[in-house]
């Protein structure tokens, strides 16, 4: 897009800094947190295996001779291996899924939330944010970084926050028409779904307070992002995070909303090939990998998020000269993001193994067929498990659907199917079918 | 005393009926009486035949994934009252029932009953006076396969 959707502000002039500058800036950094990660078992070991130590790195090149992080690291060393301050020092614990039932932890020192505010204000302003706004935050609080996070970032800036939280949109519809809410921050397909309740309510959504919202916690199109701006009459901004490097406030657009720009001077960003782990040429796809150089209480070094994107460097009509990331178009590992919930397909099988006598032989079958996203889970029965008697095969249905919400955190159809039915793989299994992606969604 | 029926676990597709029907129609076996019990989700189909052993083998065969129940046929007095007198009969004895379906044939009418435990429901039906019904009574009224 050549033009701006609204006014252009930037809200830390870092955000603006010369290249040059913001490369010092990152070499510096760079050395006080692999001096600062040195109590951490993983990067005291890896660091010593190849001969890393802070004076060595002097240019932003050593950076290539750092150890990737990746997210079987932090498994490997729950709860809190990667813990780089003491335990006192710790504000905030949050979390996210992990492929079995354990979420891996992201704990936060006080000045770590300080600067997670900061940074989200940075693209909530970015984003068209004004302290005179009323902002509706439909995420879930909790764990998830999603709410908390921008709750604070929402506070820095000066807004007024309705913490709506998620769910029963019939109140989130009285809620942002009582309040007046200029403001909406949730998934992308909850606003469609807010979108669908409203007219079902005789409102037509356009007619809602709305004029931005900030959307984030699962991927989504430039052709939703036309769809929710004609259905909800307002500007939609994209904004991008993970808690394992911070939580939202790793990139945000601007009002050019060419690209997502990436707070440098917190973050070094790569883009390499997953195969090989070398950097890709900029401008194409390749896996992102984040440094947190300022993070005090579990700062992270060169961690592979598994998303898959492009990197641009040349400067923005706006005026930042941060690199801009393209919409994440893909993951390199086989999770899925289903209602703005991280899913992987080895959760589903570890819930079927619990069940006692549900042989493994499943299928995820993942649609959008309206506003949300459904979740619809194929599992073959075992001769041995069928019972002529209609309450014990719901009762061994329903023990699946509650191990598959206590594993995942999400309600999901199960469907028994007959033994035999499903296909069989040779080599990897391919056991998930995303309608999603066939009809452009994501 | 007790009848060998078998259950056929039907998913929820179209056409999953006919598969075990037209496999024992192949096979020339005769169905006595046949019930479905469905959810949403999936189906039970549960039938009796005379030769439970050779049907288990022909759906099998076709893919089926079959269980073999026993259940308890029960002459009912063919008047209006009948059913509810046997019914009666059977809560006041604290008898649970799983499920129960009707097979009517030229000169008789039944009910197949599956009881939690068959044994201990044919004693009391008997000293109820009730007829409960063997396996060759009711064949005999089935054409010969």
């Amino acid at each position: 897009m050549d033009t701006f959707a609204f006014e252009n502000r930037v809200w830390d002039t870092a955000e603006t800094l010369p290249r040059d500058q913001l490369a010092s800036l990152q070499v510096q950094r760079l050395r006080d947190v692999v001096a600062r990660v040195a109590r951490v078992p993983f990067y005291h070991e890896t660091f010593a295996d190849a001969g890393i130590t802070p004076d060595s790195i002097r240019t932003l090149d050593d950076l290539r001779r750092l150890p990737f992080t990746t997210k079987a690291h932090l498994r490997d060393h729950y709860p809190l291996g990667f813990l780089a301050v003491p335990r006192e020092q710790l504000a905030r614990f949050h979390g996210s899924s992990g492929t079995t039932g354990r979420p891996t932890f992201v704990p936060y020192t006080r000045d770590d939330l300080d600067l997670w505010a900061d940074l989200c204000a940075r693209f909530l302003v970015a984003g068209g944010l004004r302290p005179e706004h009323t902002v509706q935050i439909a995420f879930g609080y909790g764990l998830f970084t999603g709410g908390f996070g921008l709750h604070y970032g929402v506070e820095r800036v000066g807004a007024a926050i309705i913490p709506a939280a998620a769910g029963n949109t019939p109140r989130q519809l009285m809620l942002m028409q009582d309040l007046g809410a200029q403001v909406l921050v949730c998934t992308p397909s909850y606003a469609l779904n807010i979108a669908d309740v409203a007219r079902a309510h005789g409102i037509d959504p356009r007619t809602l307070p709305l004029e931005f919202a900030h959307f984030g916690g699962e991927p989504w199109t430039e052709d939703m992002r036309i769809e929710l701006e004609d259905q909800l009459g307002l500007i939609a901004m994209n904004n991008y995070g993970l808690s394992e490097v911070i939580g939202p406030g790793v990139s945000g657009e601007c009002a050019a909303r060419c690209g997502m720009h990436i707070q440098e001077d917190h973050f070094i960003a790569e883009c390499v090939d997953p195969e090989t782990l070398e950097p890709v040429p900029p401008g194409e796809q390749g896996e992102l990998v984040f440094t947190a150089l300022t993070k005090q209480a579990m700062p992270i070094i060169r961690y592979r998020t598994r998303d898959i994107a492009s990197l641009d460097p040349a400067p923005c009509a706006c005026g930042r000269t941060t690199v801009r990331m393209s919409r994440v178009v893909g993951r390199t590992d086989d999770m899925l993001i289903i209602r703005g919930v991280n899913v992987f397909p080895s959760q589903v099988e570890e819930a079927l193994l619990r069940v006692e006598g549900t042989a493994p032989h499943y299928l995820i079958e993942v649609d959008r067929p309206g506003a949300l996203d459904e979740l619809k889970i194929h599992v073959e029965i075992r001769p041995q498990d069928f019972s002529d008697k209609m309450s014990q095969m719901e009762m061994l249905r329903r023990r699946i659907d509650r191990e598959i919400a206590s594993i995942t955190g999400i309600r999901a159809a199960v469907e028994l199917v007959e033994p035999q039915t499903l296909e069989r793989f040779m080599g990897k299994a391919r056991r998930v079918i995303d309608h999603r992606r066939e009809k452009g969604l994501i | 005393m007790k009848l060998q029926q078998l259950s056929v676990f039907l998913e929820n597709r179209p056409g999953q009926l006919g598969v075990p029907v037209n496999a024992l129609a192949e096979a020339g076996i005769n169905i006595l009486t046949m019930s479905v019990a469905d959810t949403t989700q999936f189906g039970i189909l549960r039938i009796v035949v005379r030769n439970w052993l050779r049907a288990r083998a022909v759906l099998e065969r076709a893919g089926c994934v079959v269980k073999v129940t026993e259940v308890v046929a029960v002459d009912v007095p063919d008047r209006p009252g009948g059913l509810a007198q046997v019914l009666r009969i059977i809560q006041d004895a604290g008898i649970n029932v799983e499920y129960m379906y009707a097979l009517r044939s030229r000169d008789r009418a039944d009910i197949v009953f599956r009881f939690d435990d068959p044994d201990a429901a044919i004693e009391v039906l008997k000293t109820n006076g009730l007829e409960v019904v063997s396996n060759d009574d009711l064949f005999d009224s089935l054409p010969r396969e």
